[in-house]
């Protein structure tokens, strides 16, 4: 079949009608202060990952939040687990542990 | 006899003015266009930071009021400054020594953002009905069922071009989230969301209610403007707004919006600038400075107190109340 480069495209839109929001409970379930992030983006600032790759913390567990988890378990991947978005958390969130319980919990989301 | 002052507006800042200059000697006459003293805070249910009764602090605000022996007329609106005083409708005239004008603020008219629907669809409510709501001991959709999902639009009326409104409103952040607590604590199944554009949390206590709304109440805090909503099934409202902190729009159904209405200058405002006084950019009464003159017309002889000058809280008013008169008493050497 000849390909003539058109594709239908995806919406983008975060649907909060349809979207499953069990994983997400379940994290902010165990690590409630995820709640109170007021995305600052002091964590993403200091990122050393987010230095040098497209990685964004706040970004990525607001998308889980919301929830939307393709691709946040690769992005988490990318997290050297260095630490330094704990110490400028104005909030006291425990990032490294957000970290951990999306690549626990989100890892069947992965495409 | 003391010398009498004419004080324009029976709310907070307008019994409080009342309060201090009687206690200092002068004898304060209240014109309230309403049937009865408390402005606006007399329809509120509850006050931020701390969940207070209205009624705890109207109740002895009245009372006290009432025991000072000051002079009420209700049902008079005022129609003119005149010389030595104001002229009411209906054609009576209150004439005294000094003129203190504290008759707040006018809320915003959430019909005039027809995108958001209020009073086409069902279940879209501002903060004003959902207080009246809260008093009636009743809140409920149309459809007379418990809200599973309700939305907090912030910033109705404010911070908005399109209906001439380039200021902050200033208290109907810490109302939003008040409210959103509210609605928690009667419907702890529920979702909350809210969604805003900045959070601007002023006053103490305010920033920590706000920290516990996410922590202890989990509202959700959507940084995005709803642009528009429509009607679903069942009476419930769909919502749309970007997730400005994701970078993707985002949509929603919902059982209850509620519209957090912004201040506006009142609409008596241009009957003072017909008398000489000068009404600022953004609608409310210009002081003649934001510092040493917060209180002062830059007329002799009248004065301001409270919300007429810009949006307050019932703190800020109840100050201006006590300010004014500070500066009223010098005025007429009392």
């Amino acid at each position: 079949m000849p390909q003539f480069g058109f594709s239908i495209s995806q919406p983008r839109a975060v649907n909060l009608d349809t979207n499953d929001f069990v994983p997400a409970e379940k994290l902010l379930r165990e690590l409630p202060e995820l709640q109170s992030c007021i995305a600052c983006g002091s964590c993403t600032a200091t990122c050393t990952a987010g230095n040098l790759t497209s990685f964004n913390f706040r970004k990525v567990h607001t998308l889980v939040r919301r929830g939307e988890y393709r691709e946040a378990y690769e992005q988490m991947d990318k997290c050297m687990l260095c630490g330094k978005c704990r110490l400028v958390c104005p909030r006291g969130i425990n990032t490294r542990a957000v970290v951990m319980k999306i690549k626990r919990e989100l890892g069947d989301y992965q495409r | 006899m003391g010398k009498q002052v004419v004080i324009v507006g029976g709310g907070v800042a307008g019994m409080q003015a009342a309060l201090s200059l009687k206690a200092r000697g002068a004898e304060p006459v209240i014109v309230e266009r309403g049937d009865r003293l408390g402005g606006k805070v007399a329809g509120w249910h509850k006050l931020f930071p701390t969940f207070t009764p209205v009624e705890d602090v109207l109740g002895p605000m009245l009372q006290r009021v009432q025991e000072a022996g000051i002079e009420i007329h209700t049902g008079a609106e005022v129609e003119a400054l005149v010389d030595g005083g104001v002229a009411v409708k209906g054609g009576g005239r209150f004439s005294g020594d000094a003129t203190v004008i504290c008759s707040g603020f006018d809320v915003f008219d959430a019909r005039r953002k027809e995108e958001y629907g209020y009073g086409i669809y069902d279940n879209v409510i501002t903060t004003v009905d959902l207080e009246r709501m809260f008093n009636e001991g009743h809140v409920a959709t149309v459809q007379g069922t418990a809200p599973h999902r309700v939305a907090f639009l912030h910033c109705v009326g404010s911070r908005d071009e399109k209906v001439g409104a380039h200021h902050c409103s200033k208290v109907c952040c810490i109302t939003g989230v008040k409210q959103a607590i509210e609605m928690k604590k009667l419907f702890p199944a529920a979702e909350i969301y809210n969604f805003y554009m900045d959070i601007r949390m002023f006053g103490p206590g305010y920033e920590e209610l706000y920290r516990r709304a996410q922590l202890e109440y989990n509202i959700n805090f959507v940084r995005g403007r709803i642009s528009e909503a429509s009607q679903a099934m069942g009476g419930k409202v769909q919502i749309k707004a970007e997730d400005t902190l994701i970078g993707r729009p985002l949509k929603m159904t919902v059982d209850m919006l509620v519209l957090i209405v912004g201040m506006k200058g009142g609409a008596s405002n241009a009957s003072y600038a017909a008398g000489g006084l000068v009404v600022a950019d953004n609608g409310f009464m210009q002081p003649l400075d934001p510092f040493c003159g917060n209180v002062l017309s830059g007329k002799e002889g009248i004065f301001y107190a409270g919300a007429v000058t810009a949006p307050k809280n019932i703190g800020d008013s109840l100050n201006e109340g006590s300010a004014v008169a500070d500066r009223v008493a010098e005025y007429l050497k009392l």
